[in-house]
């Protein structure tokens, strides 16, 4: 009876230490710049440095461009199959596991074949293509997260009922999509959202393969040539996806809710 | 009266399909057009370019139909970093999926606060996706040669720990830094399959005169074991694709398979593209087969599941 | 069947404060079925849950056999539980589920099997012991829980609201069938239920619980018959009121409108003019058809509920709403809604509860 719970304070311990002291560590460590004491200055610099600003506003940039790709394209075939297509839903899930099976650098590898410069739609031809390309990229890797996130949303809200209503009363599909469904969502696609910029902001592969001026590549670059600024950048991107992830937890406190939850 | 009713049944029947008929028949289009992106984008950017990819590391530089590619796997090079990938993930998928179930078992059944499960929750939500070059620069600071608890062990308690073996930029030390992202990512997807653990098979098991430890031993274990392995298998391909984090510790000088595929997409070594796309044809084979083997056992399990 | 075999003394158990069973004194005979009857939240699933260990008992102590047992871990209790959910273990077939406690406790293989062969045959499942539970009814995963409750042989066998999630036509059987082999094997049994009708059917003894403490104890036919409280007689059977007024305490009449009626039970108590309420059940009342009884009252048919081989009427007897039963004849129709009837109630059927 007693036994039960010192066991579990005991491992919770150890993973809190194995978990907190890294992010201690390194968050001392980013404050050492100077040598007779404890500074900012690490972050200062990070900050001041001009490749910071323009590779994160690209990272930014083209996070923000997933994001609106990627529910455009998932929250109207998430919506229509779990309404109408059920049978189809085996072959999304499917798909949408597809890029937690094949690596990041195989998928890359793969867009760099099929669309390089001699191929029928050679994107990497251009600096547009190569940005089109890379965002179609993170579409993909964010695919599972933005697939889950909407599905989720909409099984807590019954589409059916809610489609079948705004129908009798004479809104067509569109406008059932757009004005009925979407706000009730809104946040689950938040969600999908969030998780997205998480991945995609300091995403290195992708970036530095394709030769994109991205977060991921300057990151890598500060880390091979300087000593403390990289643990300033580890921990800015732990508070950013820190962030991102507190933003998710207390929008699901928001979420609207019709259907009990399976 | 009767006459009058009857007719009426009728009338209602088809007139109260009349606008239905329309709405089922216009939605199917209208539901096909709306799939159809999806299916669009996932055929040219997922599917297609990977089956591209697998395709020509059949092909050789002349266009023909080839085996070399896949004979050129089995080069001392290729091997050893296939050998070390599948350590390196194997063991962190492992050690991740034991941490990652000690410590959703103790946060959910060890009666500790509710404060404190929400708090890992979400800590574990950060922190699996925490992963890539701000997790290697957060090991190389702290238990990197320069490291601060390297250098704290070092000073204070006299213990040098790259003198007694460890090494950051080795098989145990990877294997450490990607724990911290698989024991975050195995508590997020092992928590909801406790939960599902019925308080009453624990009662109705200790009525039947069994110890807690025979109750993990044959009903909670046996009824997690899918969802187990299932994670088990998505852990393993999380850590075998992973190449940020390892490139940012090691630089390229540890040979696992991304690394070496990293390498010889930018041009580095092997000058063969064959070579990478059969390397590359490797890996989805061995994350297939990991996947493959959960499928199998899981259906094994799927008589009871229900 | 006068040893007593399951003790309860002063138990109390309170939840952060709040007190769920307040001073509980029990006591169970060998054999005996019992049943804790009352609505949710009186603590009946809390004595349960003390009794078979799951919860401390904040105060008081429980003894099997004259043996303290309050402290003592669930597993080593030698009990059978049967709960509302089944809970069979989904990850084993029925053989195994059922020879679970029989392995716990390391019998050889060929003995458990027989056992487990045995138990099939109890519960009228015998060639079922390869299925899995998922592929059973509610009621058969039910049988299931019982022989693997039963299996061990245990020294009581406790039953946690087990019909509740069963549909009507398979409760009534599968109570029956409980009762039958809880007599067969003569097992002290405790049972819990809020539903009074399944506790009227099947126990030897009910206890009336209500917000944690005992109500009433008695056999079935008092506790339907002479409820000692007012929770009671409401909270088991359907109970009609009608409101009179006292004429004379003495001569214990009272007066329902116009009529002036002899009530024996009215305590000497009462003050003329006072407000009483006769209660009775309706079977107690019936339809006058030309039968007098010491009570005739004039009234309208409400309602006409036909139940089978019942049909409830709701008569208005001068603003009182009251329920009469009466047999089905296939002669006669239910009197329709709105006619005019006479009801008689014999006198001695009437209680009389303070207003």
């Amino acid at each position: 009876m007693i036994g039960r719970r010192f066991w579990a304070w005991v491992v919770f311990g150890l993973g809190a230490a194995y978990f907190l002291l890294p992010l201690l560590a390194t968050f001392i460590f980013s404050m050492q710049m100077r040598r007779d004491r404890l500074t900012f200055d690490a972050y200062l610099s990070v900050f001041s440095d001009e490749r910071f600003q323009s590779t994160f506003s690209y990272s930014l940039v083209c996070a923000v461009c997933a994001i609106i790709v990627g529910v455009a394209i998932v929250l109207p075939a998430a919506y229509f199959v779990r309404l109408r297509l059920q049978w189809l839903r085996p072959v999304m899930e499917f798909i949408t596991l597809l890029p937690l099976i094949v690596p990041p650098i195989i998928l890359v590898f793969g867009h760099i074949k099929l669309f390089n410069s001699s191929s029928i739609l050679p994107l990497t031809n251009s600096t547009l293509g190569t940005d089109v390309l890379i965002v179609c990229g993170y579409v993909t890797l964010a695919l599972p997260y933005m697939y889950r996130a909407i599905d989720t949303g909409l099984r807590t809200i019954d589409v059916q009922t809610l489609t079948e209503a705004a129908t009798i009363l004479g809104a067509d599909p569109i406008r059932t999509m757009v004005q009925v469904i979407f706000p009730n969502i809104f946040v689950a696609v938040l969600s999908g959202a969030f998780l997205t910029f998480a991945i995609v902001i300091g995403e290195f592969v992708l970036a530095s393969l394709l030769n994109r001026p991205a977060f991921g590549v300057y990151m890598q670059n500060v880390g091979a040539n300087r000593a403390y600024e990289p643990s300033a950048l580890a921990i800015i991107s732990f508070a950013l996806t820190w962030g991102a992830m507190g933003v998710i937890q207390l929008l699901d406190r928001f979420a609207p809710k019709t259907a009990r939850q399976a | 009266m009767t006459h009058v009713s009857l007719t009426a049944d009728k009338a209602t029947g088809p007139v109260n399909t009349g606008p239905a008929v329309s709405i089922w028949r216009s939605i199917p289009i209208g539901a096909w057009l709306g799939v159809l992106p999806f299916i669009a984008f996932a055929l040219m950017f997922l599917i297609v370019p990977t089956l591209f990819l697998v395709s020509s590391a059949f092909v050789d530089r002349a266009g023909n139909f080839t085996l070399q590619n896949i004979i050129d796997l089995g080069t001392e090079q290729v091997v050893n970093a296939f050998s070390i990938s599948i350590r390196i993930s194997a063991a962190s998928a492992f050690f991740g999926a034991l941490i990652g179930l000690a410590m959703a078992l103790a946060i959910i059944r060890g009666r500790l606060p509710s404060a404190i499960r929400s708090t890992v929750m979400t800590f574990s939500g950060v922190a699996s996706n925490f992963a890539g070059l701000p997790l290697a620069f957060a090991f190389i600071a702290t238990l990197g040669r320069l490291g601060l608890v390297t250098v704290i062990l070092k000073t204070v308690f006299g213990f040098d720990l790259y003198k007694s073996g460890f090494n950051l930029l080795s098989f145990v030390g990877l294997t450490l830094t990607y724990l911290y992202f698989q024991i975050p990512l195995m508590i997020l997807i092992i928590a909801p399959a406790i939960d599902g653990l019925k308080k009453e098979w624990s009662e109705a098991a200790s009525t039947l005169g069994a110890s807690r430890l025979q109750f993990w031993l044959y009903i909670g274990l046996p009824v997690l074991w899918p969802n187990l392995l299932g994670t088990l298998s998505l852990l393993f391909a999380n850590a075998f694709g992973a190449i940020a984090t390892a490139y940012a510790l090691t630089g390229s000088s540890l040979n696992i398979v991304p690394i070496l595929l990293y390498a010889q997409i930018r041009g580095d070594v092997l000058h063969n593209p064959g070579l990478g796309a059969a390397l590359a044809l490797g890996m989805i084979a061995i994350t297939a087969i990991a996947n493959v083997l959960y499928i199998v056992v899981r259906t094994r399990a799927e008589r009871w599941l229900k | 069947m006068a040893e007593e075999f399951l003790r309860i003394d002063k138990l109390v158990k309170t939840f952060g404060g709040n007190a769920v069973v307040k001073g509980v004194d029990l006591s169970f005979q060998r054999g005996e079925f019992v049943t804790l009857l009352g609505p949710s939240g009186c603590g009946k699933t809390t004595i349960l849950r003390m009794i078979a260990g799951f919860e401390r008992p904040t105060s008081g102590t429980i003894s099997v056999e004259g043996k303290d047992i309050t402290s003592l871990a669930p597993n080593q209790r030698k009990i059978g539980m049967v709960f509302q959910a089944y809970a069979l273990f989904p990850n084993m077939n029925v053989g195994d589920n059922i020879a679970f406690g029989l392995k716990i406790a390391s019998m050889p293989r060929e003995q458990r099997e027989a056992r487990v062969e045995e138990m099939l045959k109890l519960i009228g499942l015998a060639g079922y012991g390869k299925r899995f539970p998922f592929e059973l009814s509610g009621g058969q995963q039910q049988r299931v829980a019982l022989a693997r409750a039963l299996a061990p042989s245990p020294k009581m066998l406790l039953l946690d609201e087990p019909l509740s999630a069963l549909d009507a036509k398979i409760r009534v059987s599968l109570r029956e069938q409980i009762r039958e082999i809880q007599r067969e094997l003569g097992i002290t049994t405790v049972f819990v239920t809020h539903d009074q009708e399944e506790a009227l059917s099947i126990s030897d003894r009910i206890v009336v619980l209500n917000a944690g403490n005992i109500e009433q104890v008695g056999q079935p036919f008092e506790i339907y018959n002479k409820p000692t409280t007012r929770f009671v007689a409401t909270f088991v059977g359907t109970l009609n009121t009608l409101n009179a007024t006292v004429a004379d305490a003495g001569a214990k009449t009272v007066r329902i409108g116009e009529t002036t009626a002899t009530i024996p039970a009215l305590p000497t108590s009462a003050k003329a003019g006072e407000t009483v309420a006769l209660t009775m059940r309706p079977e107690a009342v019936a339809l006058a058809n030309g039968v007098d009884r010491d009570i005739m009252l004039e009234g309208k048919v409400a309602e006409v509920a036909f139940l089978g081989s019942v049909i409830r009427l709701k008569v208005d007897l001068g603003g009182n709403l009251v329920s009469v039963d009466t047999f089905n004849d296939q002669r006669t129709p239910p009197p329709a809604h709105g006619t005019s009837v006479r009801v008689g109630i014999a006198a001695s059927d009437v209680l009389v509860l303070s207003a």
